[in-house]
Parts: C-alpha cells; sequence; structure tokens
C-alpha cells in the first residue's frame, strides 16, 4: 500500500524529509519489536526531534484519518509496536534528552526517548537512582516503559513503573496537551496518570516524564538457595515474605534455566540443583544484616541443600549475571522460544509449576522456568523450532494454555510485558464482554476514532467469540450469545 | 455480620439510571464533609461488608467496600501487617469503600506512596448496573487499562466500589519519634535534609515550633539513627500521629475553613498570617485560614495545589481547577461507567 501522499506531504512540512521515511530499506528495521514471530513493515516512518513536533504529527494523522503507532526502543514483548497496515509508525527514539535531575527533590525530568539505565547513570553522581530495572534496560526506553508499565526484578519492594512515576505530559490524538500529576506526586481530579500508564500507545502519546529517584541502597546482599525439588523451593517464596522480609528481588530459575544459564555465563550455580532461588536484600547496614541472618535460618529449615551469600559485589554480579542472562541463553537450546509472562498468588507457584510441566510434556515441547518469584510473576519459556511444521503453532497454544492455568489459579495473562498483539486471544479468558467494552469505551474517550494504536491490547468482542469457538472452558463457551463471523 | 449485596445495590443503581435519580453514595459516614455537597438518594454501601481473601504470603487482602476500616486494619494486625499508607478514619465508621473512593494516606505518605499505589483490584458497580472487575489480587498485572487505581480518589463519580483488593506490608520491627524545637522555614529545611538521604523516615510534622519526625527500623538501626538526628524521644508518640491523621489534634479543631496544600517540600512559608501545621516531608500543609483565600492560586503559583478540606462555605469550590481539556476527559470517562450521571454529581467538580 502507498502511503497517502497529502499526508506525506503534511509530515515532511514538520519534519523535512530526513525525519520521514518511506522506502522498504529504511522501513524495514521497524517491521517488528522483539517479539520477532509478528512482523509488518511500515509505509511511514516518522522521526521526530521535539514534543511539537510529535504534536504535529498527531494533527497531521488524525486530519488524514491515519492510524499511529509510538515505538521507543522496540524491546516491546508483546508486539505492542508492531505497525498497522496503512498507518503511520512514530519513532520516538529522538526525544532522547535528560532534560532535568533534582538531587534536593529527588526526580528526574526526560524525554520518551531516554533508556532506563542512562536515568540512573545520570542520577548515579548524587547517590540517586531509578528503581524499576526491566531485563532490557540497557536498550529500553522510559516512553515504552511508561506506555507497558514495565516491572523487572525489584518490584515487589521498590514498585513498579506506574509507582515511580509523578508527571507525564501527553499529546492526544485530538491535538491537546495533557498534564498528568504533578512533580510533588499530587494532583486534582482522577489519576488518569496511572491509567495512562500501561495503556500500550492506545490513549496518548508521552512525550515527557518526570519520574521519582531512589537513594541508592546503604547495603545490598544477595542469597542464593538451591533446592532438590521445586514444590519445596516455590513453598520457600511465600515463607520468606510471609515472615515479614521484603525482599528486594526474589527470583526463581528451575533445572533447564539453571543449566542453561550455567554454561552461558559460568556463574556459580549448583548443576545438581533442581530449582534455585536468588533472594536480594537491600537497605540500611544493620537491617539488611540482621533480615539476611533471619532469611537463611528460613530458607534452610525451608529445606535448601545449598546457601551461599555473595561475598562481595563482584560476586554479587557473577550470581545475578546468570539469571540475567536466562533468556539468552535458554534460547541457545533450540532454534525459537516464546516467553511468556503468567503471574499468580504466590500461594499457587507450585500447582501451576506442576500444571505447567504437565501441559509441556502434553504438547511434547521443552519449557524452562526463571522468573520473579517474590511477584509471582512466571516467565516460561517454550522452547520450539518454527523450521518444523505446525511447531509454531503447537507453541502458541502451548503458551495459551498457560496463561489459562494462570487465570485459573487467580491470576492474570500479563504480568509486566503486556497485551499488544500477543495476548489478545487470552485476554478473552481473562475478561468478560463488559469489561472489555468499558476497556473499547475508555479508549474512545481519548480516541474517538481508534486512530492510536488500534487493533493492540484489548480484543474485540468478536475475536472473543472466535477464541472461545478454539477453547470451551470448562464445558462453557464464552460469549455464546455473540454471532459468530 | 457479613453480606453480599451486590445484587440489590446494582437494582438500586439500576433504577435511578431508568429515573435519572442523582444518587449519594454513603458509606460509613465519615467522610461526607469533603467535596462540594451532593443532591440526592443516599446509596448505602456500609451493609455489604466482609473481609473476603487474607493470606498473609500473599501481602494482598481483599474486601467488601463496606468492611470498617478498623475491621481490615484488625485483620493484618494479627499477622503483623498493615496498611502502609495509614489512611485517616475520621469517624469510628470508616469503610474500606470510603477510604478508597477518598484516596487519602496518612503520616507514612511520603514515604509510602499515595493509597493507588496499592490497590491490585476492584469490583465496581456502575452507574447503570453493570458489575466489572478491574485488575487482581496479584502484583504485577497489566492486562487492560489500569481502571483499579483510577477509582482512588475518584469520589464516587465513576461507580460505585464493591470490593477492593489491596496490597500490604509487614509492620516494620520498631519505631521512634523525635522531637526537635525550631521555627517554620528551619523545620522545612530539615525535613529536606533529613528525607534525602536512606535513613527509614516514616512521618514528619511540624506543630507549634516543634518539629516531630518518626523512623521505623530494628532498635539498632533506631538508636544509629536516633543520635544523627538529636533531639529528644517523644513518649507515647502513637498519640500525637493519630491525632495528626485524624485531626483531632488542637490545630483542626473550630470551626474556621481548613485548607490542605500540597506543595514542593522546600517552598518558603506562605505569608498568611496564621502558622500552618505541616505534615510528609514538607509536602502536605494545612492552613486556617478564611475561604475567600486565594489559596487555590498561590498554591499554583508555587507549584501545587489547594483542597478547600473542611468547612467550605455553601457553594464555594473545594478542589483545584483543572483545564479544560482534562476537564473534558474526565465527562468523558464518566458517561463510560456512569452514563446518565446519576453517581455523586457535583461531589468533585459541577460538570462532573
Amino acid at each position: 500500500m502507498t502511503p497517502d501522499p497529502a499526508l506525506v506531504r503534511d509530515l515532511r512540512a514538520v519534519l523535512g524529509d530526513e525525519g520521514v521515511l518511506l522506502s522498504a530499506e529504511a522501513c524495514a528495521p521497524f517491521e517488528c519489536d522483539a517479539l520477532t514471530a509478528h512482523r509488518r513493515r511500515p509505509e511511514v516512518v516518522v522521526l521526530p526531534r521535539s514534543a511539537e513536533q510529535v504534536m504535529e504529527i498527531l494533527r497531521a494523522c488524525r486530519r488524514h484519518s491515519t492510524p499511529v503507532v509510538a515505538r521507543g526502543a522496540g524491546t516491546g514483548l508483546s508486539g505492542g509496536a508492531l505497525p498497522v497496515e496503512g498507518g503511520v509508525l512514530l519513532v520516538l527514539s529522538r526525544l532522547d534528552r535528560i532534560l532535568a535531575v533534582d538531587p534536593v527533590r529527588r526526580l528526574a525530568r526526560v524525554q520518551p526517548g531516554v533508556t532506563n539505565l542512562d536515568i540512573s547513570t545520570a542520577a548515579a553522581p548524587h547517590g540517586l537512582y531509578y528503581a524499576p530495572d526491566p531485563s532490557s534496560q540497557v536498550a529500553c526506553t522510559i516512553g515504552g516503559n511508561v506506555a507497558e508499565n514495565s516491572g523487572g526484578v525489584h518490584c515487589l519492594k521498590h514498585g513498579l513503573t506506574v509507582h515511580n512515576l509523578l508527571e507525564l505530559r501527553v499529546a492526544t490524538i485530538e491535538g491537546e496537551w495533557l498534564t498528568l500529576g504533578s512533580p510533588i506526586g499530587e494532583a486534582p481530579g482522577l489519576p488518569l496518570i496511572a491509567l495512562l500508564t500501561g495503556s500500550e500507545g492506545m490513549l496518548g502519546v508521552v512525550v515527557e516524564v518526570t519520574v521519582r529517584l531512589k537513594p541508592v541502597p546503604e547495603r545490598v546482599e544477595l542469597l542464593m538457595a538451591a533446592f532438590d525439588d521445586v514444590r519445596r523451593c516455590a513453598d520457600a517464596v511465600g515463607r520468606v515474605i510471609a515472615s515479614g522480609i521484603v525482599p528486594a528481588g526474589l527470583e526463581m530459575m528451575d533445572a533447564p534455566a539453571i543449566r542453561a544459564a550455567e554454561s552461558f555465563a559460568r556463574c556459580g550455580y549448583p548443576l545438581d540443583a533442581e530449582a534455585l532461588l536468588l533472594c536480594e536484600l537491600d537497605g540500611l547496614a544493620h537491617d539488611v544484616e540482621s533480615e539476611l541472618r533471619a532469611a537463611e535460618s528460613l530458607l534452610r529449615a525451608c529445606g535448601a541443600t545449598g546457601l551461599r551469600v555473595a561475598a562481595d559485589a563482584a560476586e554479587r554480579q557473577r550470581m545475578w549475571s546468570g539469571r540475567k542472562s536466562a533468556f539468552p541463553a535458554v534460547g541457545r537450546l533450540a532454534p525459537d522460544y516464546f516467553c511468556m509472562d503468567g503471574t499468580i498468588p504466590r500461594r499457587s507457584l507450585a500447582d501451576v509449576l506442576e500444571g505447567i510441566a504437565g501441559l509441556s510434556r502434553a504438547a511434547g515441547l521443552s519449557v524452562a522456568n526463571v522468573f520473579h518469584a517474590g511477584d509471582g510473576n512466571l516467565h516460561p519459556l517454550i522452547l520450539f523450532d518454527a523450521g518444523r511444521t505446525g511447531e509454531v503453532e503447537r507453541a502458541e497454544q502451548l503458551g495459551a494454555e498457560i496463561l489459562e492455568l494462570c487465570v485459573a489459579a487467580g491470576g492474570t495473562v500479563t504480568g509486566e510485558h503486556g497485551v499488544g498483539v500477543e495476548k489478545l486471544g487470552p485476554m478473552c479468558s481473562q475478561f468478560g464482554a463488559d469489561e472489555l467494552e468499558a476497556f473499547h469505551a475508555v479508549k474512545r474517550a481519548f480516541d474517538p476514532e481508534g486512530l492510536l494504536n488500534p487493533g493492540k491490547a484489548v480484543p474485540t468482542l468478536a475475536r472473543c467469540a472466535d477464541y472461545g469457538a478454539m477453547r470451551v472452558h470448562g464445558g462453557k463457551l464464552p460469549f455464546s450469545h455473540l454471532p459468530r463471523f | 455480620m457479613d453480606r453480599d449485596c451486590t445484587f440489590e445495590l446494582a437494582e438500586q443503581a439500576r433504577d435511578a439510571t431508568a429515573r435519572s435519580a442523582a444518587l449519594r453514595i454513603v458509606g460509613g459516614d465519615t467522610k461526607g464533609f469533603l467535596g462540594r455537597p451532593v443532591e440526592g438518594e443516599p446509596l448505602e454501601v456500609a451493609s455489604h461488608r466482609g473481609v473476603l481473601r487474607h493470606d498473609p504470603a500473599e501481602l494482598v487482602i481483599t474486601a467488601r467496600a463496606g468492611t470498617p476500616l478498623a475491621e481490615i486494619e484488625a485483620c493484618l494486625a494479627t499477622h503483623g501487617q498493615r496498611l502502609a499508607f495509614e489512611p485517616p478514619h475520621y469517624g469510628a465508621g470508616a469503610t474500606l469503600g470510603g477510604t478508597v473512593a477518598c484516596g487519602l494516606a496518612g503520616p507514612a505518605r511520603a514515604w509510602s506512596g499515595p493509597l493507588r499505589d496499592y490497590v491490585l483490584g476492584v469490583r465496581l458497580l456502575t452507574g447503570d448496573g453493570r458489575v466489572l472487575r478491574f485488575g487482581g489480587e496479584v502484583m504485577k498485572n497489566v492486562a487492560g487499562y489500569d481502571v483499579s487505581r483510577l477509582l482512588a480518589g475518584s469520589f464516587g463519580v465513576l461507580g460505585v466500589l464493591l470490593e477492593v483488593s489491596l496490597k500490604v506490608l509487614p509492620r516494620p520491627p520498631g519505631e521512634r519519634t523525635l522531637a526537635l524545637e525550631m521555627d517554620e522555614a528551619t523545620a522545612l529545611a530539615r525535613l529536606a535534609e533529613l528525607g534525602h538521604g536512606a535513613l527509614p523516615l516514616s512521618a514528619g510534622c511540624w506543630a507549634d515550633g516543634r518539629l516531630y519526625v518518626r523512623l521505623d527500623g530494628s532498635e539498632t538501626t533506631l538508636d544509629a539513627v536516633a543520635r544523627r538526628i538529636g533531639g529528644e524521644i517523644v513518649r507515647g508518640s502513637q498519640d500525637l500521629w493519630t491525632s495528626v491523621r485524624e485531626q483531632t489534634h488542637p490545630f483542626f479543631a473550630g470551626g474556621e475553613a481548613l485548607w490542605r496544600c500540597t506543595v514542593p517540600p522546600l517552598m518558603p512559608p506562605l505569608p498568611l498570617g496564621s502558622a500552618p501545621l505541616i505534615e510528609w516531608s514538607g509536602l502536605q500543609r494545612w492552613y486556617r485560614c478564611d475561604p475567600d483565600t486565594p489559596l487555590f492560586d498561590q498554591a499554583a503559583a508555587a507549584g501545587g495545589h489547594a483542597t478547600l478540606f473542611r468547612h467550605a462555605p455553601v457553594g464555594a469550590e473545594v478542589f483545584a481547577p483543572l483545564e479544560a481539556p482534562l476537564l473534558r476527559l474526565h465527562r468523558q470517562l464518566k458517561r463510560v461507567f456512569d452514563p446518565a450521571g446519576i453517581l455523586n454529581p457535583g461531589r468533585m467538580y459541577a460538570e462532573l
């Protein structure tokens, strides 16, 4: 499809020739985000350098009734930045300036294209940092973090993106500026800042973000506990938290993940363990020391077969390196993998892991588990070979079954990766028609013509009717009253 | 007595929508003073009560909206847990639903974060009688728009809360309050300095020429930090913090208008004639002064905003005005959840 010449003329008037990409070669790098199974080459890519240009682009798109998809670094795992047909891809990576770091008020004001890690780097000279740390933090942008409400390994204690935002400046598709929240964290009216966070680019385009900075903790300790049984390890997670300890991070890996990580990163993981817990504690020196002693004796009582405390920062980094490289490490075990993202109540960890093992055997596909146990946020990695006929479909089917298991346990189909295009089907098992209709109505309140990232995040009822036809749940067909087409 | 009144409440909402009759949502009727007055038939939520789930290992409590806040806090306390944002009750009957709808947080707010940070999920009754479920009982959840956090501080204008799931946290092992004599300007500077480091502050208050700071932590930590800060240890400090949180402190007595200003912590004292009571890190400041005082403008000019919290005269605006595009969005969102505009009309703004 060739883009509308009148639209291209308007976009060039805003950005010059250099800021508007049209050729197939120039647009190709933007055909997917980190969910590479879904690709679509955009017809037009725009690269604004200022918030005002973003606003002019949105106004032009609205004049021409053209859909527009915002994109940061393209590290998203759910296809949220997948280009849409006949649409403009709005790449925000050139809005990459840190506008202010205020050590007294402990905040940073940045443009959306600034990377997550660059905020902490800029804050470091003041003894401050930005807490949410998704594994892609070297590359992912704060704008994308806001769109996905990104998490990371330190969420239980330090919060998700939504807990660390103070103010958003947003351009609407209606051509208006919104300031949501405030640098002091209190603002009159409804807390729309929370509604915008995690809205996957469907409600507005964030052009400026003010984040809260936290003081770098005085002391950090990392404790590694090995278990010869997955269930005992999973149960230890709940015991640690019920005891009153809130770890900065509490990460779990199963045997396939441990072995893959060890052979990839040589990080000193015990190869004979069936499960591994990494428990990070941070805070004031004395408090961390007493929590560490309590955690050690508790984990021993829970049946840990081996315990090791990182001796220094270097060893701590080495022990984390295995966890942090677990995805690429597992990725070496098979030509392809899907990373799932369900969250469940912690009490169900052991049962759901057993359930996943059963589904994995039935599907004939291996699954490795490496995840944020403290948050109950699972990341089952489904290994497959796209070159084998039917294996992609089988892997997708297994993924959907795992997510349904999470919903059945009282959880959610996505903890931190977003719905995007990937989990539109599973959304139908989590929400009923009334909730989905309310989501569509919320979108219309911001975007009456449906131009912002259309087709993502919230499935249509028709799609759910089809999905329900594929998956009869407990003998009950969801959306059975809807016509099928 | 625990009871599920979803059906009756939904019937009332549907009926009111059919008649376009306004409803005034009432829980324990402890915070009716806050906001613009609402003309409407009462929709009583207090009978819809009961703690539904609390498993200490999950750090989550789920209860019906009419459950007394005191019951929630007692249930958590038996497991060594608490609501970290220390919500004010403003009366014995305060309910969970009213607490979340008003979105207020107590002394710990500057360090714990606002109430909405702890909202994980809700069941919501819409104006036209739909019962919707948003969020859930897990720590991380990005499926669908985050409607549940949007309801924190929504004053019932979008819907009637039926159930709320909140994140809870362990109680700290110990706490200590220190008092230091100083004037307002010095206290603001000291609060900023203390709040800047990694000190375990959990509350701050300046009143009557004294700065009070509360610390959380183990005894060893408290000893070490208290030596660094100085001042004298306040015995029975729980009473002090309760009186500030519940506004039973003498500062709040009498019928003069009470203004709440949230401003940048280091903003110098406002020249209003009367001394404020300062809370948190200096961010929340209470003033007793005439309702005609242009505090909406003064607070906005200082980078914050004001609320005419108590004793507003009839017809006065209570909440700081919103810019036109933002107010329009508020109205559009209200139509999504309350198409006939019957729920607490005018409680926040005349147009809402």
